[in-house]
């Protein structure tokens, strides 16, 4: 990804450069190998490699502490109880097992400590690496662009994670304990008889080739399993969300033969991939059969020849038991590593993502308080692989001006607030408050100064005080019920059960439509800025409501720059100035008892307004 | 999650254990052959477990210690061993094969079968159930709680066949020497003992930790659905230290069940190490008493390596158990849930297309308020502990009368909060009413056979739900119409264009993997959803409040001139929709205050002249501003009076707040206030 956005200072870079930026926004996936992303996701979260030497110690004791047992079998069998040929050595059996306890216990304890420790590396590390991608994912100008996509982002900071830790915890955690069980098994084997540990070897050799094949095709039929899971929990949404609309139309019996159809392709899927999963297991058995078979015929070989002593062979046939479980667990580890990799590969894609609408932090300009001079100096923008929806703006705002912005759909007035306040750059041109350019502004200071009321009221689960609260988190409840008097809603908060305590419910949805946006407005009202903006903010409000939010707004606001998208033209009326757009042009400007004098696309807009209110 | 039902005990006996279990009998009984398949498998793999150990202590004897003595062995007893040893293997492996095969088999049969019942369940409750829960539990709930319900069936025949193999294991030690034996009596009780403390302590944290999992999901999905809020607000500061915070619970919660885990792993490995060390050391003083032979030991010893890991498998299915009981009471919870919409057997006048009649006599409804004095209304809302007989409702609409007479347009008008999208609701019955009747043609909705009313009836809705599917069959939903059809309700509710611009025309598909329409776009959609039903009552709920103005009047304009004949009633609050109706309904905190003519209404409804001449007497108002000196006209006496007193009351604080970021400043709200006074 190119540089940010800021250091091109004067704003008129090719365009093209730029498109492709935003097209390959797209792609949003580290693109380094599986060690170079592993490396970089460490230095990201140094919490992983904190204290990792004293863990692989431990690990190693840990590891060790499995051939305690088959090293006693061999030792009792041959020293103590002499082949059953002999009369066995009780003290050395006693001294051999008491010591080979005591190991044990250490060996537990090691293995308790490594353990721990890898949990509080691996879970502080997450915990960084969330936090850092969540806070990664609100700078990037594609969650206020495109809400078909926060599904997936929401998966960067939770399933992504959740499944490095599952690898990290479970898979990882087995891997290292595996091949370390292995080496030392390996080890011990070889003192004992170097023909019995390459045959050991040769019968399970071929798995490890085969467990990678298997993996491959295992790999795909999860991948299945999440597709068909993603479609089932898609029919599982429109069952819930859409209710109303399946109630209204009663399309219950269509609805349900969806959900069979995904339901059962689902447990298809899940089969099918059981039934490779589980393959792996009886395979692992039988090579351990046939390992068995082998040591115990060429052993006895090797015994009569007196290469070896019975103990070492019985011992041997525990070693081998050694092998199978990292087998049979073989395929599953590969999987979540492989999942693993990917997931951290898409947790650094999104953290690579350069933010395109940059924030220049504590080097940028702070805007002093009061009224805010806008002036945008041919600005064009054009969505990527889209048509230009503003075209080369030259406009200016005065100080405490109230302006009206009118325009059909896609006349580029969404565009123009959107450039106005940052959460979309240019692609030529500039803007300017107060004479600074928009991207050398601290956003810490835009964001207290400028403050835009989007036409949809998100609010947030919780009471209406919380949700006005959050733009004023100072502000105490007589503050509020203030700022509501203010704009002349205590009407509707006296209307209200519990007045600011009321619940709004999840995305506010226990609100009208109406409501939730006079409450966002509340907010953007509470959080005082210098120039405030509003994208179509009381759509869905009352005409008597909004007519009186809109004349205590002029009051309290008349020292101000206000935007507003007007819906209804009453607005316009009120307004000290209009911008008319047309096809990503400002096409008329000036005070509505002009522009209504004269023909052009506002008298027809005012026309047509008049026909439908009055 | 419920804490309380996970944290009562688990050991074999407590309620959580006799719960579960009742629910694997249920997935018993349901897939009994399945199951029958899976246990046997499992035994076989049992029995050959212990054999293979039998195996070798019968080979050490016979085979191995005489051969090592004797210098020499032959051909034929080598080659006995040799099969010996496969045939216990491949028995192995098949008892192995079998029971995993079939033990998945039966786990997702479960799910799919009760992701099934679920999702149906869903789809026959009436809507006010829906309004009761959230979104994100009901989707959890066909999800990840049937899913938890079904997860003990994975260990289950791995545990029945570890019960099985200790029996054999607990003869066969007893067989090769009973004192020997004794060690494994104290080991294996002792392993099972440290399954189920361990299972007692780890389980309400693993539980916790899965709930804070979805916790730390839940505010990474609010926060990004809110966006635009926090960005226009610049409060990515505050959302990012209380998703820490969330983050932060999560870690420390994981550490934890590292630290038990930690303690468990090694106790479950070095028991049964420890007990072969204690079979060497019983059995070398045996041995040398001539009570056995070393096979008899290496047998047991061995016994021991092969039964740590099934013996762990009581662990899994305890540690399933209690997420499983939680799961099931939820799925339960669903499954239970009455108030399932009853219909009648009776007809809507099926043979004319003339518009229907509606009426609504004596109409009030309430719904269940989640307002629980804290404010966040986060409680009472689980599956598993809503109460909604008890809870405090609100009441949105009392008392409503309305009598619409066939093929009239009847406009509802009424501040917003007045209750009108609830009285569509009602009127397409969507909901039931507390008290009071809705008719349809005479016959009270209740009455109405099962999808009677959607025949005749179709509501556009403020939000338009888009389906992942086809431009089609998002307007069709399956009724078989032509595409000549759709085209012309296309045309009807101006959507026609737009629709041929896209790249697949009708095929095009929409939703989150496919094309995203525009709020104009997604209501014209649904305006074409209900003409192509040709429906006799069409119910507008502000549902062309996205569409430009002069579209709008243009589809009013075509609803009206088109044969349909049917009774419209339109909520609205543009004066031109107004003016297009027969007849105008006035609500306001949830009653009806008026109805008659447009003309009628503006005469003697001061509420309702209010808010339809709101425009015109704001211009007027500005009119005279720019005349005379700023004035207020207070076309409202009342409320400009009760207005100014709020405000002058608060105006001490507000100066303060308001003034302190900008001292010099003089609030327009005192000077207007004063005037106004």
């Amino acid at each position: 990804m190119s540089a940010p956005a800021v250091t091109e200072s004067d704003g008129h870079t090719d365009s093209e450069g730029r498109r492709a930026e935003r097209g390959a926004r797209g792609l949003w996936r580290s693109s380094d190998s599986a060690i170079g992303t592993i490396r970089r996701g460490l230095r990201l979260s140094p919490e992983f490699t904190h204290g990792l030497g004293l863990t692989l110690v431990f690990a190693t004791a840990a590891t060790a502490g499995k051939v305690v047992v088959p090293i006693a079998v061999q030792q009792i069998i041959d020293n103590g109880i002499g082949g059953g040929t002999d009369q066995p050595d009780l003290d050395f059996v006693a001294t051999i097992a008491t010591l080979c306890a005591v190991l044990l216990v250490i060996t537990a304890v090691c293995s308790y400590l490594m353990n721990y420790r890898l949990f509080r590396a691996t879970e502080s590390g997450l915990a960084t690496l969330r936090r850092k991608a969540f806070r990664h994912v609100h700078d990037l100008s594609v969650l206020t662009q495109n809400s078909e996509r926060k599904g997936a982002l929401v998966s960067r900071v939770t399933a992504d994670v959740d499944q490095i830790s599952v690898f990290m915890q479970w898979g990882g955690l087995m891997m290292l304990v595996s091949s370390g069980q292995l080496v030392v098994a390996t080890v011990l084997m070889a003192v004992y008889s170097w023909q019995l540990t390459l045959i050991v070897w040769l019968c399970f050799l071929p798995m490890l080739v085969g467990v990678r094949w298997l993996q491959r095709l295992l790999s795909r039929a999860y991948l299945r399993v999440r597709e068909r899971t993603g479609d089932m929990l898609g029919t599982f949404g429109e069952t819930v969300m859409g209710a109303a609309t399946i109630r209204a139309h009663a399309t219950e019996e269509r609805t349900a033969r969806r959900i069979d159809e995904t339901v059962l392709a689902t447990r298809k899927a899940q089969v099918r991939a059981q039934r490779l999963s589980m393959a792996v297991s009886p395979v692992a058995e039988m090579v351990a059969a046939v390992a068995n078979a082998a040591v115990v015929v060429v052993g006895v070989l090797l015994g009569v020849a007196g290469d070896i002593t019975p103990g070492e062979l019985v011992a041997f046939l525990f070693l081998v038991t050694l092998f199978i479980a990292p087998m049979m667990m073989a395929t599953e580890i590969f999987n979540e590593a492989q999942n693993a990799i990917a997931g951290w590969r898409r947790v650094l894609g999104v953290l690579d993502t350069v933010p395109d609408i940059a924030d220049p932090g504590e080097a940028g300009h702070q805007l002093p308080r009061g009224p805010v001079r806008v002036r945008f100096e041919h600005v064009s923008y054009a969505y990527p692989d889209g048509p230009v929806v503003l075209d080369g703006a030259d406009e200016e705002i005065e100080p405490g001006t109230r302006l009206a912005v009118v325009g059909e759909t896609g006349s580029g007035k969404t565009t123009f607030v959107k450039l106005l306040t940052r959460l979309m750059d240019p692609d030529e041109g500039r803007v300017l408050l107060d004479d600074v350019d928009l991207r050398d502004i601290a956003f810490s200071s835009l964001r207290r100064r400028v403050v835009m009321v989007p036409q949809e009221g998100f609010l947030f689960d919780g009471s209406l005080a919380a949700n006005i609260r959050f733009a004023r988190p100072e502000a105490d409840d007589a503050d509020l019920e203030a700022a509501m008097a203010q704009l002349g809603l205590d009407d509707w908060l006296s209307g209200l059960a519990h007045g600011l305590h009321t619940p709004v419910g999840q995305r506010g949805e226990s609100l009208s439509a109406g409501e939730r946006q006079l409450v966002a407005l509340v907010r953007a009202y509470v959080a005082d800025p210098d120039l405030l903006v509003l994208d179509e903010a009381t759509s869905a409000v009352d005409p008597h409501t909004e007519v009186r939010i809109q004349r205590a707004l002029d009051r309290l606001t008349h020292d101000r720059t206000s935007v507003t998208i007007a819906h209804r033209l009453s607005t316009a009326e009120a307004a000290d100035e209009v911008f008319v757009f047309d096809s990503g042009r400002v096409v008329q400007r000036g005070p509505h008892t002009d522009l209504v004098a004269q023909p052009g696309v506002y008298a027809d807009l005012y026309a047509s307004w008049v026909r439908s209110s009055a | 999650m419920s804490q309380g039902s996970t944290r009562d005990g688990r050991a074999p006996g407590s309620p959580v254990f006799r719960r579960g279990m009742r629910v694997l009998w249920i997935a018993i009984r349901t897939e009994p052959w399945v199951c029958a398949l899976a246990v046997l498998g499992a035994s076989l793999h049992a029995a050959a477990t212990v054999g293979s150990s039998r195996v070798l202590g019968h080979l050490t004897d016979t085979v191995i210690l005489p051969a090592f003595a004797e210098g020499r062995t032959t051909a034929a007893a080598m080659a006995a061993a040799a099969a010996l040893l496969l045939g216990i293997g491949l028995a192995k492996a098949l008892g192995l094969g079998a029971r995993r095969l079939f033990a998945g088999l039966m786990q997702f049969r479960m799910q799919a079968r009760y992701r099934r019942k679920v999702a149906r369940r869903y789809l026959r409750l009436p809507l006010s159930w829906h309004h009761r829960h959230p979104t994100g539990q009901l989707l959890s709930n066909a999800n990840a709680d049937v899913e938890a319900t079904w997860q003990p069936l994975a260990p289950l025949p791995m545990t029945l066949g570890s019960v099985l193999m200790l029996a054999i294991a607990g003869v066969a030690m007893v067989l090769a020497d009973p004192v020997l034996a004794l060690v494994g009596f104290v080991v294996f009780p002792l392993l099972f003992v440290a399954n189920v403390i361990f299972q007692r302590k780890i389980s309400p944290v693993a539980t916790r930790a899965q709930a804070l999992r979805a916790e730390v999901s839940e505010v990474a999905h609010e926060s990004f659905d809110g966006a635009l809020v926090v960005k226009t607000l610049g409060r990515e500061d505050t959302e990012t230290a209380r998703f820490t915070e969330a983050a932060h619970r999560l870690r420390d919660t994981q550490i934890r069940v590292g630290r038990m885990r930690g303690m468990f792993d090694p106790v479950m490995e070095g028991l049964p190490n420890l007990g072969v060390l204690a079979v060497l050391l019983v059995g070398a003083w045996r041995l040398s008493n001539g009570a056995i032979a070393p096979g008899d030991l290496v047998q047991i010893a061995y016994l021991f390596t092969l039964l740590a890991q099934p013996i762990r498998s009581f662990g899994w299915l305890l540690g399933d158990l209690p997420r499983s009981v939680v799961g099931w009471n939820r799925v339960q919870t669903v499954l239970e849930a009455d108030g399932a919409m009853r219909y009648g057997d009776r007809r809507i006048n099926g043979d004319t297309r003339a518009g229907v009649r509606v009426t609504a006599r004596d109409v009030s409804f309430s719904y269940e308020d989640t307002y629980d004095g804290a404010g966040d209304g986060s409680s009472g809302r689980d599956l598993a502990n809503a109460a909604p007989e008890t809870a405090p409702r609100t009441t949105v609409l009392t008392d409503v009368w309305l009598d619409i007479a066939p093929g009239r347009t009847v406009a509802v008008v009424g501040p917003t909060g007045a209750g009108k999208s609830t009285l569509a609701m009602l009127l397409m019955r969507l909901v039931d009413p507390d008290s009071g009747t809705v008719t349809h043609d005479g016959v009270d909705a209740r009455e109405l056979e099962r999808g009677q009313l959607a025949e005749a009836a179709a509501l556009v809705p403020q939000s338009t739900f888009v389906f992942e599917d086809t431009v089609r069959d998002n307007i069709t939903l399956g009724n078989g119409a032509s595409d000549t059809d759709v085209w012309a309700a296309l045309r009807l509710a101006h959507a026609d264009s737009f629709v041929a611009e896209l790249p697949e025309g009708l095929d095009t598909r929409l939703g989150e993997r496919g094309t995203s329409l525009s709020g104009g776009q997604r209501q014209r959609l649904a305006l074409a959803r209900a003409v192509v039903r040709r429906p006799r009552l069409l119910l507008l709920d502000d549902a062309t409040s996205a569409v430009d103005p002069q579209i709008e009047a243009r589809i009013l304009a075509g609803l009206r001139d088109t044969e349909l004949g049917a009774t419209v009633v339109v909520i609205a609050y543009r004066r031109a929709t107004i003016e297009l109706a027969d007849e105008v309904v006035y609500m306001e905190h949830g009653r009806v205050r008026d109805r008659g003519t447009h003309e009628e209404l503006l005469r003697r409804s001061p509420g309702y002249e209010r808010l339809v001449t709101a425009y015109e007497r704001a211009a007027e108002e500005r009119a005279t501003e720019v005349a005379g000196p700023p004035r207020r006209a207070a076309a409202d006496g009342h409320h400009a009076t009760h207005e100014a007193s709020t405000t002058a009351g608060t105006r001490g604080r507000t100066g303060r707040w308001m003034g302190e970021a900008h001292p010099g400043r003089n609030d327009g709200a005192t000077v207007d206030t004063e005037e106004s006074v």
